[in-house]
């Protein structure tokens, strides 16, 4: 082994980010608000005829374009934190890990403001 | 990226049968991992019949009679042969658990022993544990404390809170959880592991410490402590039969409890 460094020195590293809680609660409490939301949604869409007209004056809506917005905002956070761990957990380059890391918020990011952008020109009625 | 295949070196090859003697008409088949890393050659299965007429009932009954009486180059670590030391820890029967206290008559079929999951092995069933070892040194495993010793006895603890350390102060540091658990096989170098993490806690609610602040300043980390997703191996696995899941989740409690 070319590391002589001891084996203490190795698992100690850089030593503790005092990092990671922030990210795990929120993790936990957007899988927990996307529950309802997730029901609401499934259960609304499912009850109504799928047409264009319909679908529209639903988003409409004042209370369904809120519900919309957060569920939308919810789910990018959420998938964006569940996709870091597994990003973290799988990918062990560092540098790779860290590229992933920033595209994948990107994405999520970009996703998030479509999604929002898109109710609110259908509810202010574009 | 994590490898997902065998590089060609550590394919495991079919290796010799030692028959059992023709007089014995009660055998059981062991299948042991072979491998020393100095010949350069690819680790191999040995197939042992050992007779079960002259074996006491434990795993580690069967491989020691195939050290003394059958191959003595098998090598193997045990001491106190009764789930206390935590030597003779290996992969038996496709679970990890240790040798001493696993009855060979549990086991359905062929008696399947490999050293512990991912690993480097020094030779066999023996794997090297520095990592695992120095993680443990690294929770820094004893009691700090800023307030002086009293001059005139120990220092003294509730019967309760000595009950909360039930569960954690077995464990004997054999390294079948964290050798089990699939987030340590691809980040033992930064996740602690569950064993490591356990035993922090074990500190963190000792009431005679007072360190558990700094020592779960030391913890939050995304990769000391968060790579623990609740697999749960390491209880399924620990032949104490403790939880340290259990442990690693009341740690993660009182991380979030600290800064609400």
């Amino acid at each position: 082994m070319d590391n002589l460094s001891t084996p203490l020195s190795r698992v100690k590293g850089l030593g503790s980010a005092k990092d990671g809680t922030t990210h795990f609660w929120r993790q936990r409490l957007t899988a927990l608000i996307l529950i309802p939301l997730v029901l609401w949604f499934g259960f609304s869409v499912a009850s109504m005829p799928v047409d264009h007209a319909t679908l529209v004056g639903w988003i409409q809506q004042p209370a369904v374009a809120i519900g919309l917005i957060l569920l939308i905002l919810s789910t990018f956070y959420h998938a964006q934190l569940g996709l870091q761990i597994i990003i973290e957990d799988y990918v062990s380059t560092h540098s790779t890990r860290t590229a992933s890391i920033i595209i994948v918020n990107f994405l999520c990011l970009l996703f998030a403001i479509i999604g929002v952008v898109a109710v609110l020109k259908i509810s202010f009625g574009a | 990226m994590a490898e997902f295949s065998l590089p060609a070196n550590s394919v495991v090859k079919q290796g010799k049968l030692f028959k059992a003697a023709e007089s014995a008409s009660n055998t059981r088949r062991f299948l042991v991992y072979r491998y020393d890393p100095s010949t350069g050659k690819n680790p191999y299965i040995d197939t042992y019949e050992v007779d079960m007429d002259s074996c006491g009932p434990m795993v580690l009954d069967g491989l020691l009679k195939i050290k003394d009486q059958i191959d003595s180059t098998l090598s193997l670590r045990r001491s106190c042969r009764e789930g206390i030391c935590g030597s003779c820890s290996m992969n038996i029967d496709g679970t990890n658990t240790l040798a001493c206290t696993k009855s060979i008559a549990e086991i359905k079929g062929d008696v399947k022993v490999y050293p512990l999951p991912h690993q480097p092995v020094v030779k066999d069933l023996v794997s090297d544990l520095t990592n695992f070892y120095a993680q443990y040194a690294s929770i820094e495993p004893w009691m700090k404390t800023d307030s002086a010793t009293p001059p005139d006895r120990e220092r003294l603890q509730s019967k309760q809170d000595r009950e909360k350390l039930d569960g954690l102060y077995e464990c004997i540091l054999c390294a079948c959880c964290s050798t089990a658990c699939p987030s340590y096989w691809w980040n033992s170098d930064r996740f602690l592991g569950p064993a490591a993490i356990l035993n922090a806690y074990r500190w963190i609610v000792d009431s005679r410490d007072e360190a558990a602040g700094e020592r779960l300043d030391d913890l939050e980390d995304p990769f000391k402590l968060y790579r623990c997703h609740s697999i749960m191996n390491c209880a399924k696995v620990c032949p104490k039969g403790l939880n340290p899941a259990q442990a690693i989740a009341e740690t993660k409690k009182l991380l979030v409890q600290r800064k609400m």
